[in-house]
């Protein structure tokens, strides 16, 4: 089986959008482009979900085929690891369900097989998820509320990079910061193996400003196309070969 | 998921949609990240259903499971009987399956009525399966003290939930940070047998700490700060977390020396001489000579 690559934008925000267009639209637009968005919302110490939009930390999630976990800034290390792991799991499921309808014809989903069988398929799953390669955009909500969650997001970072290292498969991670002081987002940290390197750029982030989510998410979609990596024909990933 | 509490509950019956096994929901057991434990009745014994509307997590637990079940002429993790599905009326799915009950005591509550002694000797009987699980390609991962039962007749050191269980070289699967090398800054997250040794220290350290302890600012003086409470197993444990023992067998025999020299009565003087011989290497005399080994120290034990 071929090493395939799974794209995906991990958006880490602790409020509403309030500039631009329809992040869930955008993310729509993502996830058309194979890059899968996931959204990690941050809840302010002492306050409710009113702090922040459930509804849209989930919308963009559910436009962008990927994961959403509202959380309070304790359980960010975890969280983060777990919903990148989710999603990957999400996303090469999706394509194995694609290809047993096509073999076995419509209504032949995991859910149709019988435990054994199933158990079969998820191997390859776990298998593909294990060797693939995967690119993982993290876009980080920088306003003025933000400030003193940073040192959390940093350590959660680090702790993602120990847990995608230790897989078969290759990584690169690369970080953007919105607002950015003319655009809606500025580039923190290149694409890289090592996310370890987090720790240099995080003090450079300055935080303030207002939440234009929907135009950071579009400036993430362009940093994939941006970053040249070999065997990179066009948007289309290498994961939808599986199979043939 | 917000129906799982109005579907599933004690005092029910489910019927499996594949296999048609009938299962009555008796008491829960208890609950984790990926499912709820119920005891259960198969063939009129006692058995454990697990049951969660995650079906990929469940399912990669049953392949763990069953793959165990080829090497299980050693106890290596709970029997399996069936695995299957199940719709309730409201139309929600779920995967469930049925495994051996595993009846015992929480290590930490069995260490308070029994005695710290107790600690090394159970730990014995649990790198032991830890070596057969590794040899078998194979690696626990999320070895912690919710995740062991002291089962009694004979008294052994059990592991009850192979959710973390991962195949040697992989990324460790499932894990709880205070017992993570990577979240110490101690090791990778790759499974290897060190990853589970680590983990296993790191219980003992809990016991003998009475309870877990933070990270803080420098994470290997705060393991510094929890061995000095490790008493004479500081040495072993210290080891342990450092990835010096690179398989089960090396910290097991360590044990077993430290056992041996701490108790040793006029009666002992067969094990000591093995004890001298057990420093040369040796292949499979090795470990005849340690499961002796193990077996006598343990005796001296029941006898004090």
């Amino acid at each position: 089986m071929k090493p395939s690559t799974l794209k995906q934008i991990l958006l880490i925000t602790d409020g509403c959008s309030n500039r631009g267009e329809d992040p869930a639209a955008v993310a729509a637009l993502a996830n058309a482009q194979h890059i899968t968005v996931n959204v990690i919302g941050i809840l302010e110490e002492g306050h409710t979900e009113h702090s922040l939009s459930l509804d849209e930390v989930e919308n963009i999630a559910k436009a962008g085929g990927g994961v959403s976990q509202l959380i309070y800034k304790q359980a960010l290390t975890e969280t983060v690891q777990m919903v990148t792991k989710q999603a990957m799991t999400q996303t090469i499921e999706g394509v194995v369900n694609r290809e047993l309808k096509q073999i076995l014809g419509p209504g032949n989903t995991l859910d149709d097989l019988p435990p054994e069988k199933r158990g079969d398929v998820l191997e390859v799953v776990e298998e593909i998820s294990e060797t693939a390669n995967l690119e993982v955009l993290i876009l980080v909500d920088t306003s003025a509320s933000m400030h003193h969650k940073l040192p959390v997001v940093k350590e959660a970072l680090i702790d993602l990079s120990i847990s995608m290292n230790a897989r078969l498969g290759n990584n690169k991670f690369a970080i953007l910061g919105f607002p950015g002081k003319r655009d809606p987002a500025v580039k923190v940290m290149e694409w890289t193996e090592r996310l370890e390197n987090v720790s240099s750029v995080f003090p450079k982030l300055a935080t303030g400003g207002v939440t234009p989510t929907g135009p950071a998410l579009r400036e993430a979609i362009h940093e994939f196309s941006r970053q040249s990596l070999p065997k990179r024909t066009d948007g289309i990933s290498e994961y939808e070969e599986f199979g043939s | 998921m917000k129906n799982s509490a109005a579907d599933l509950h004690a005092g029910i019956r489910l019927t499996g949609k594949w296999h048609n096994g009938n299962y009555p929901l008796i008491r829960k057991l208890g609950s984790g990240a990926i499912g709820t434990v119920y005891l259960t009745k198969r063939n009129g014994v006692d058995a454990a259903l697990k049951i969660s509307e995650k079906r990929t997590s469940m399912t990669m637990e049953m392949n763990v499971l069953q793959s165990l079940k080829k090497v299980q002429g050693h106890f290596l993790g709970p029997c399996l009987f069936d695995t299957d599905d199940y719709v309730s009326p409201s139309g929600q799915l779920y995967t469930f399956y049925v495994m051996e009950y595993i009846q015992g005591s929480r290590l930490d509550t069995y260490i308070k009525a029994k005695g710290v002694e107790w600690l090394p000797v159970l730990l014995l009987s649990l790198l032991e399966d830890l070596d057969y699980l590794h040899q078998a390609g194979w690696v626990f991962g999320d070895l912690k003290l919710d995740n062991l039962v002291v089962s009694e007749n004979p008294v052994r050191l059990r592991w009850v939930d192979v959710g973390g269980t991962t195949q040697l070289g992989r990324a460790i699967k499932e894990y709880t940070e205070f017992y993570d090398r990577g979240h110490w800054g101690m090791g990778s997250r790759k499974a290897e047998p060190t990853y589970d040794l680590f983990a296993l220290a790191m219980t003992a350290l809990e016991i003998m700490n009475g309870g877990r302890f933070p990270k803080g600012d420098t994470p290997k003086s705060t393991i510094r700060k929890a061995l000095s409470r490790a008493d004479k197993l500081r040495p072993i444990l210290e080891k342990a977390l450092s990835g010096k023992y690179t398989t089960a067998t090396a910290m097991k025999q360590d044990l077993v020396k430290h056992l041996m020299k701490n108790k040793a009565p006029a009666s002992a003087a067969t094990p000591s001489r093995v004890a001298k011989s057990n420093r040369r290497k040796a292949g499979l005399g090795e470990c005849v000579v340690l499961s002796f080994y193990g077996i006598a120290c343990y005796v001296l034990y029941l006898l004090q």
